[in-house]
């Protein structure tokens, strides 16, 4: 065997856009951003449902799951993700996200199991240093 | 804890039973354990393995970019699902040479499957690998076929030489095109011509579609004759069209290959290349291990030009041996 590049422990993310909002230029560039930094991005697109998401998920051995949702139903679906996941025995599952999601709704949607939000104006360099933390803490 | 952890100190051997159980997280783990690579637990899983696998059809699945393969595979999927069959798909990408990084985005294509528990889709890296495939693809196969998935397709973007290495893995190599993006000149130039056990014309609804499949078909009559004659499958697989005829056509040559012969040759052929290159790997350690200070030394000797450098690699078998 000639690889002797085999990465150990790459980071594997899902990212994928739920509910009915069609604008993907934000969560495409998110998308690159992790694979410009090592990461191995599953891109599921738009339109997903949280079944789909969290399936995914499964089959791919997801480390975490980005969902960017601008339509307002965050409420409704980033929990949901969060119980799949939790049904499916998988709560080590990060999930995080970005999109419109008002202020006050950041802590509410935290305590219910969402590791982190990005809002607009958020580095997509902060989003990867926030997932490399996440990691390593999780790891120890 | 992260699932990566949980990994590490999962033990390959209870990992596999789960996934031979049914359990799809566990199937999923140990696809995560054959892709980390680590050779002690790629040897406990694919022992552990081995009893369970062996069983299921491995449709390769490649072509240029651009042509549908990932269409081309939901609609195949669906067709199989239709007939009863589970399927497992491993669906390749390349990984970023520059960031090790990479952006999988075959599965958006096959999305209306993602809730079937009769398929299972994971996405592949190439992670450095050369060759259309990833290192690891041959035993992520291994592990879907254990777990009971009837079909295993492996899909990959095969742009010319690429397309061997899969032609090496599967049972029946469907090779795709569409109008537009090259003739079949550029087929018989690719060298891809004689790896295809089937080929299909994809978006057989565009301009040259039907021209492209003539030409193919002409090329092939040109070829030598074999006793399996590839066939041309012209689809639409956006609108399902056709697949039910590439479905056919897979049947027919896996009857080919039960009837022939080939099929139980080739997997003999697979087996004794995996062997060799996994006993070729332990060898090139040794060596390694045995060389120390004696390889830079030989090395030395050589670019002063004191020896040659058959004489110096005989010296460096000779050790390896000595100390065998």
């Amino acid at each position: 065997m000639t690889d002797d590049s085999i990465e150990r422990s790459t980071i594997r993310v899902v990212v994928a856009k739920a509910g009915l909002d069609g604008h993907d230029r934000g969560v495409k560039i998110v998308a690159r951003a992790l694979r410009d930094a090592g990461v191995e991005v599953i891109y599921m697109g738009l339109h997903q449902t949280p079944e789909q998401i969290v399936q995914a998920a499964i089959q791919e051995d997801a480390d975490a799951v980005g969902l960017s949702i601008l339509s307002g139903a965050h409420m409704t679906l980033f929990p949901r993700v969060v119980e799949l996941l939790r049904e499916r025995g998988a709560e080590d599952v990060l999930v995080f996200g970005g999109g419109i999601i008002p202020r006050e709704d950041v802590p509410k949607l935290k305590a219910l199991g969402v590791a982190e939000l990005f809002t607009p104006g958020a580095s997509t360099g902060a989003i990867v240093e926030w997932l490399r933390s996440a990691m390593r803490a999780s790891a120890s | 804890m992260s699932a990566r952890v949980r990994l590490r100190r999962a033990e390959p051997a209870a990992l596999a039973t789960a996934a031979c159980d049914g359990d799809l997280r566990a199937v999923a783990r140990l696809l995560s354990l054959v892709e980390d690579g680590d050779p002690k637990q790629l040897r406990a899983a694919s022992e552990a393995l081995a009893p369970a696998a062996g069983h299921a059809t491995l449709i390769g699945l490649t072509g240029a970019p651009g042509v549908g393969k990932s269409t081309l595979c939901d609609a195949l999927i669906a067709e199989l699902r239709r007939a009863g069959r589970t399927v497992g798909v491993l669906a390749v990408d390349p990984s970023s040479p520059f960031t090790g990084g990479a952006l999988l985005g075959d599965r958006i294509r096959m999305q209306r499957h993602a809730t079937d528990a009769g398929v299972f889709i994971r996405s592949m890296a190439s992670r450095g690998h050369l060759g259309g495939l990833a290192w690891a693809t041959p035993q992520a196969v291994r592990v879907l076929d254990a777990a009971g998935f009837e079909v295993v397709i492996v899909e990959t973007v095969g742009v010319g030489q690429a397309e061997v290495e899969v032609a090496g893995l599967a049972d029946t190599t469907i090779v795709a095109l569409a109008p537009g993006l090259g003739d079949a000149i550029q087929v018989a130039k690719a060298g891809i011509l004689e790896i295809a056990d089937v080929f299909v014309v994809n978006k057989a609804d565009r301009d040259g579609a039907r021209q492209l499949a003539r030409d193919l078909r002409q090329m092939l009559h040109l070829g030598e004759a074999t006793a399996w004659q590839v066939p041309v499958v012209l689809t639409a697989a956006v609108k399902g069209e056709g697949v039910g005829d590439l479905v056919a056509a897979i049947e027919q040559h896996g009857r080919h290959l039960a009837e022939s012969g080939v099929g139980a040759r080739r997997r003999r052929l697979r087996a004794a290349r995996e062997i060799e290159a996994l006993a070729l790997a332990t060898f090139r350690q040794d060596l390694v291990a045995a060389a120390g200070g004696l390889l830079d030394d030989l090395a030395e000797r050589v670019a002063d030009g004191g020896i040659g450098p058959h004489a110096a690699a005989d010296k460096l078998a000779g050790e390896l041996r000595r100390r065998a």
